[in-house]
């Protein structure tokens, strides 16, 4: 590999032999998952060759690579560098400016070109995205470069809080005054997904970014809720309020009783006993069908009541009648909202608050070393199951939220893609940080769930190109590369939880996590 | 009979430990005094941090008894006592070898983490806190002066909001004693406290040591390596070779026995025959 | 008693497949920690490999069994081993010195990703295969209960205990089998006194993803249709069974596997099929209580 400081030429030799290496490997890959595909006949599976396919994949990962080695790795000035380097408060020199009015303005050509000429989503696509991604890099330079002191974090926080609680009611209202069509019940649907997404993050977090136990099997305190409330309301006719603290207690319980045996394992025995439990759990409400109904799962769970008020679009003594405003089925969906927005802070704030208690403060002195704490006479096993039982807890919530807002719910929501994702929102947003996880969650889900709709890709794979495919893909491949690019999480520094004079963020190196 | 003997605050009788077929400590008894200093020495392997081991309940002696007696007449036998209840009820409080902080933590919050089953209980087992109840609010207060009280004895209020792993080596090592302080233990055990510290924080370390034993009347049990140490400190030394007791005496005795001398230094080929006689082997 | 020699004939030929990914799994357990949950869609992939190889070869008119099962076994083993190579590097290298859990989420980020690439690349439906290994034998018969070893079991069993001799000749033998073990003890120490660490455990990953690659082939042939889903459900089972044994150990990785297969096909055969799952998971529990780092596994001894 050449050394930086080497001219063009004498690391265009070593950056094209290494290409051609990742070329081979590529078609080594690529060769028969790719270049041949299975089809069904009537005489049984017949191979397809597909050499196109194969050449473009090959050529992508050896250009790609090539245009990595040589503008990027090992480079003297790599291109990559002015596009960091808006997302920080170094000054810019000459040819970081040239390097961004090159890109802005390829941009703007492609765009324009596909406006007046081609007329491809894809093109449009592209451009926006690369306009929006300076956009807001900018628009960050310039506040940043005037107000160099402003408490930043702070200001996003209660920017985002102060957006989550004003969002869908500004959004309704403006929606109901001006008629501009936007889709917004898909949006609160998202933002109800989002959210749910963050509370479970949430939950976790306590588990394994504060006590730094590996729990695989989150999910199954989610089901544990879902069921407790589904069951209670279908059988005894039970309300959503009732059941909610019921569901919470109950998949409390089963943390604990979960916990008990398992808790003295070590770090990676406990992960798998834990995922062989969230396995368990699923199978057992697929085949224990006289209370469950198995695969057919559970349906005509009733919706939360405003104070005993129901959404509903007829009869005395529903919500728009008790208000007197006109039915809307919107109004629900708002109310639903809150619902898991408020679940969502009240997990939050428990959290918080409770990390601020000498129990939370033992959590983390367990992730850090739990030989010494034993030292200090704290009972490790209790304080593991209370952190499991807290975490379980929130996901028992979280679990009757999700099948009062679905109505219906099945084992299949509750299989252990569902525990890995909860866990890579907790990891990818910096262990133990809340606001990360809040950040991971909403880049996650919400950006998974924004491809469903991203119709400019059709255009670029042709017709039969559907996004819902490629989504899990590009889902897993985002996991890897945010992992790769920030092995600490989006945030990855810890706030002290008690301050004698200046609290100062501990950097994320010295962090343990929790590998006893 | 010696001052440590007549009224002992910790008695180990018969203690033996044994791994598979190797037997690291083998039927050693000694006490620890009330007010003393003692120290256990003896060469690399000798079975000491074995010892403290048992006592402080990470280990389960295969066989023999660990007695601690209160001032108030409780006994605890700790050999039967989970590791935590050792720290919690017998109130005896250690230190590692190898430093183990809670490095992701700051350098107060580790001293928060030692009291926590004072703050526990005050904080109504954490629901009394989120309601509000009770008077965690002044508990907590309480911890943190005596947290701030630990730390000016042991030099550190000035970093106490920095991460202890970001704490210079000899600075670790005096947190490590004021956490283990922090726990209000009846004995004090340091596994190696001047390992890898240099003359003027060892002379430091002896003087944080002597005022625990003076002025908080406070035991002290201590491995250590460093003969300066603990010639110069102890009151009492317990000399281990291969897992058994050799010596058990004063620090002028222990200076003085062929045995120890043995042990440690070794001995010239043409003198061993000598020794041995000494020694009586 | 017919019955019951026959489930556990069944019930050692599904142990050695799981056995064979476990292997997987405890190698990449042992030399750095971490549960490679890609594993099991490397085994997977190593099936659809096979699969393709298969048709391939009957177009081109090869119809010897002997022959083509070689070739196949050959290739598969071969392109699996540059998938394992590939995972390693791309998910796991960039990670080598960080963060514990870092590499945990690209793991199961890169079985999302193996998965879904060969549902888009492969299509989402069942592939079947035609049997290619036939017949058996009778071992004898009780009643009308006839039991029955198969030649397919017979592969299975012989290929796993070949492979199983090999490969331990090649840990206790070799430089390399010297190098991985020096890397478990220590890896810093290893690269000091000159053990190429990076490629050491390059090198597990092939190993690991070839045998993957032998159990992705049997298990097509045993029964005959794969799916892009399959690698999940033995992956787990077979991590299950590395664990059981006690992860690290590689008798402990075989004897786990067997041990995993018998419980689930027993399960199944006295008492319900629905539930073969929960039974193998709740024994490992219930091991795990008891011994805490498995069946095979070396105590670990507190450090204090």
């Amino acid at each position: 590999m050449a050394e930086p400081g080497t001219s063009f030429g004498q690391r265009l030799g070593p950056a094209l032999l290494d290409s051609l290496l990742a070329a081979i490997i590529a078609f080594a890959l690529f060769s028969l998952l790719l270049g041949l595909r299975m089809v069904d006949k009537v005489t049984g599976l017949t191979l397809q060759p597909r050499p196109v396919l194969l050449a473009v994949a090959v050529g992508i990962v050896f250009c790609g690579r090539l245009l990595l080695n040589l503008f990027v790795w090992h480079a003297e000035y790599p291109l990559t560098a002015p596009f960091a380097k808006l997302f920080t408060r170094a000054p810019f020199e000459r040819r970081d400016l040239i390097v961004l009015g090159a890109t802005l303005l390829v941009a703007t050509l492609m765009f324009l070109f596909s406006l007046v000429i081609i007329d491809s989503a894809a093109f449009e696509l592209v451009a926006a995205s690369v306009f929006i991604f300076l956009g807001i890099g900018l628009v960050r330079r310039i506040i940043v470069q005037f107000f160099p002191d402003l408490p930043y974090g702070r200001i996003f926080t209660v920017g985002g809080i102060a957006f989550a609680v004003l969002f869908p009611i500004c959004a309704y209202l403006l929606e109901k005054t001006f008629r501009l069509g936007l889709p917004l019940r898909y949006l609160l649907d998202l933002s109800i997904l989002v959210l749910t997404y963050v509370m479970l993050g949430w939950g976790l977090n306590v588990v394994v970014g504060l006590a730094g136990l590996l729990d695989l099997g989150y999910v199954a305190f989610y089901a544990v809720g879902a069921y407790t409330f589904a069951l209670l309301a279908t059988h005894f006719g039970l309300g959503f309020w009732i059941c909610l603290p019921i569901a919470g207690a109950a998949a409390a319980l089963w943390g604990i009783i979960l916990g008990f045996p398992v808790l003295r394992l070590r770090g990676d025995y406990l992960a798998i006993v834990t995922l062989a439990f969230g396995e368990i759990v699923r199978i057992v409400l697929l085949n224990w069908t006289e209370v469950t109904n198995g695969p057919n799962g559970v349906s005509g769970i009733p919706k939360p009541t405003f104070f005993g008020l129901p959404f509903a679009p007829s009869g005395d003594g529903t919500f728009s009648s008790f208000f007197g405003l006109k039915y809307d089925p919107l109004q629900g969906i708002i109310f639903l909202y809150y619902v898991i927005l408020a679940l969502a802070f009240i997990t939050n704030l428990v959290t918080l608050k409770l990390r601020r208690l000498p129990i939370g403060r033992a959590w983390e002195a367990l992730r850090e070393d739990q030989i010494a704490c034993r030292s200090l006479g704290i009972n490790t096993t209790i304080t593991k199951l209370t952190a499991f039982a807290i975490g379980a807890m929130f996901g028992g919530l979280a679990g009757s939220f999700f099948a009062t807002r679905q109505g219906f719910i099945s084992p299949e929501s509750f299989t252990f893609i569902e525990s890995a994702i909860i866990l890579a929102i907790v990891v990818l947003g910096g262990m133990g940080s809340q606001l990360g996880v809040a950040i991971a969650a909403i880049v996650m889900v919400g950006g998974f769930e924004a491809l469903r709709h991203t119709e400019g890709l059709q255009s670029i794979f042709g017709e039969g190109f559907d996004p819902a495919l490629y989504r899990m893909l590009l889902f897993g491949i985002a996991m890897v590369g945010i992992m790769v690019w920030r092995p600490r999480g989006i945030i990855g520094s810890r706030s002290p939880s008690i301050v004698l004079d200046e609290a100062r963020p501990i950097g994320g190196g010295l962090v343990r996590e929790g590998r006893a | 009979m010696r001052s440590w003997e007549e009224d002992p605050l910790l008695r180990a009788e018969h203690l033996t430990m044994r791994f598979g077929g190797l037997t690291a400590v083998d039927d050693v008894s000694f006490a620890v005094g009330r007010h003393d200093i003692t120290a256990l020495i003896g060469p690399n392997g000798a079975g000491k941090t074995t010892v403290f081991n048992c006592i402080t309940g990470f280990y389960k002696p295969t066989e023999g008894m660990i007695e601690l007696r209160q001032p108030d007449g409780q006994i605890f036998r700790l050999e039967q006592l989970d590791d935590h209840d050792i720290n919690a009820r017998a109130r005896v409080a250690r230190t590692f070898q190898n430093i183990r902080l809670f490095q992701g933590m700051t350098v107060l919050e580790n001293l928060m983490v030692a009291q926590h089953n004072v703050l526990m209980r005050a904080s109504g087992l954490t629901v009394g806190a989120i309601l509000g109840l009770g008077g965690f609010r002044q508990a907590e207060k309480d911890a943190v002066d005596f947290a701030r009280y630990w730390l000016d004895r042991v030099n550190l209020t000035a970093r106490a909001d920095e991460p202890a792993g970001e704490l210079p080596y000899g600075d670790q090592r005096r947190l490590e004693i004021a956490r283990a302080m922090c726990t209000r233990p009846l004995l004090l055990c340091l596994d190696e406290p001047a390992a890898g510290l240099n003359a003027r924080e060892s002379d430091a370390l002896n003087e944080l040591l002597y005022s625990i034993r003076k002025q908080d009347d406070i035991a002290i049990l201590l491995i250590e390596h460093d003969m300066s140490v603990v010639m110069r400190i102890s009151d009492h030394v317990v000399v281990l070779d291969y897992g058994r007791l050799i010596a058990d005496g004063t620090t002028a005795e222990a200076r003085n026995d062929p045995r120890v001398i043995a042990a440690y230094l070794g001995v010239p080929d043409e003198e061993l025959p000598v020794v041995e006689r000494e020694v009586g082997l | 008693m017919a019955y019951f020699l026959q489930q556990l004939i069944n019930g050692i030929a599904l142990g050695s497949i799981y056995g064979l990914i476990a292997i997987g799994y405890t190698m990449v357990y042992g030399i750095i920690g971490m549960i490679n949950f890609a594993h099991g869609d490397i085994f997977m992939v190593g099936a659809f490999i096979a699969l393709i190889l298969f048709l391939a070869l009957l177009s081109l008119g090869v119809t010897m069994i002997p022959l083509a099962l070689l070739i196949v076994l050959l290739l598969a083993m071969v392109l699996t081993a540059v998938w394992g190579w590939t995972v390693e590097r791309i998910a796991y290298r960039p990670l080598r010195e960080s963060f514990r859990l870092a590499p945990l989420i690209t793991a199961i980020g890169m079985s999302i990703v193996l998965q879904n690439f060969i549902q888009v690349a492969q299509g989402a439906r069942v592939k079947p295969l035609q049997p290619v290994v036939t017949g058996g034998y009778t071992l004898f018969t009780e009643g009308d209960f006839a039991v029955n070893l198969s030649n397919i079991q017979i592969l299975i069993v012989v290929t796993t205990l070949v492979l199983m001799t090999v490969f331990w000749l090649i840990i206790t033998r070799t430089a390399l089998g010297r190098s991985q073990r020096a890397c478990e003890q220590d890896r810093l120490m290893a690269a000091l006194s000159g053990v190429n660490v990076d490629r050491t455990i390059s090198l597990t990953f092939v190993l690991g993803a070839a045998l993957a690659a032998v159990a992705g082939l049997l298990y097509l042939l045993y029964y005959g249709v794969i799916d892009f889903y399959i690698g999940f459900v033995a992956g787990i089972k077979a991590f299950t069974a590395a664990v059981f044994g006690g992860i690290g150990s590689l008798p402990g990785a075989m004897l786990g596997g067997l041990i995993i297969g018998l419980i689930e096909t027993f399960w199944s055969a006295y008492f319900t099929i629905e539930y073969k799952d929960v039974a193998a998971f709740s024994m490992l529990a219930i091991v795990l209580i008891f011994f805490p780092t498995g069946l095979l596994g070396r105590p670990e001894v507190e450090k204090v």
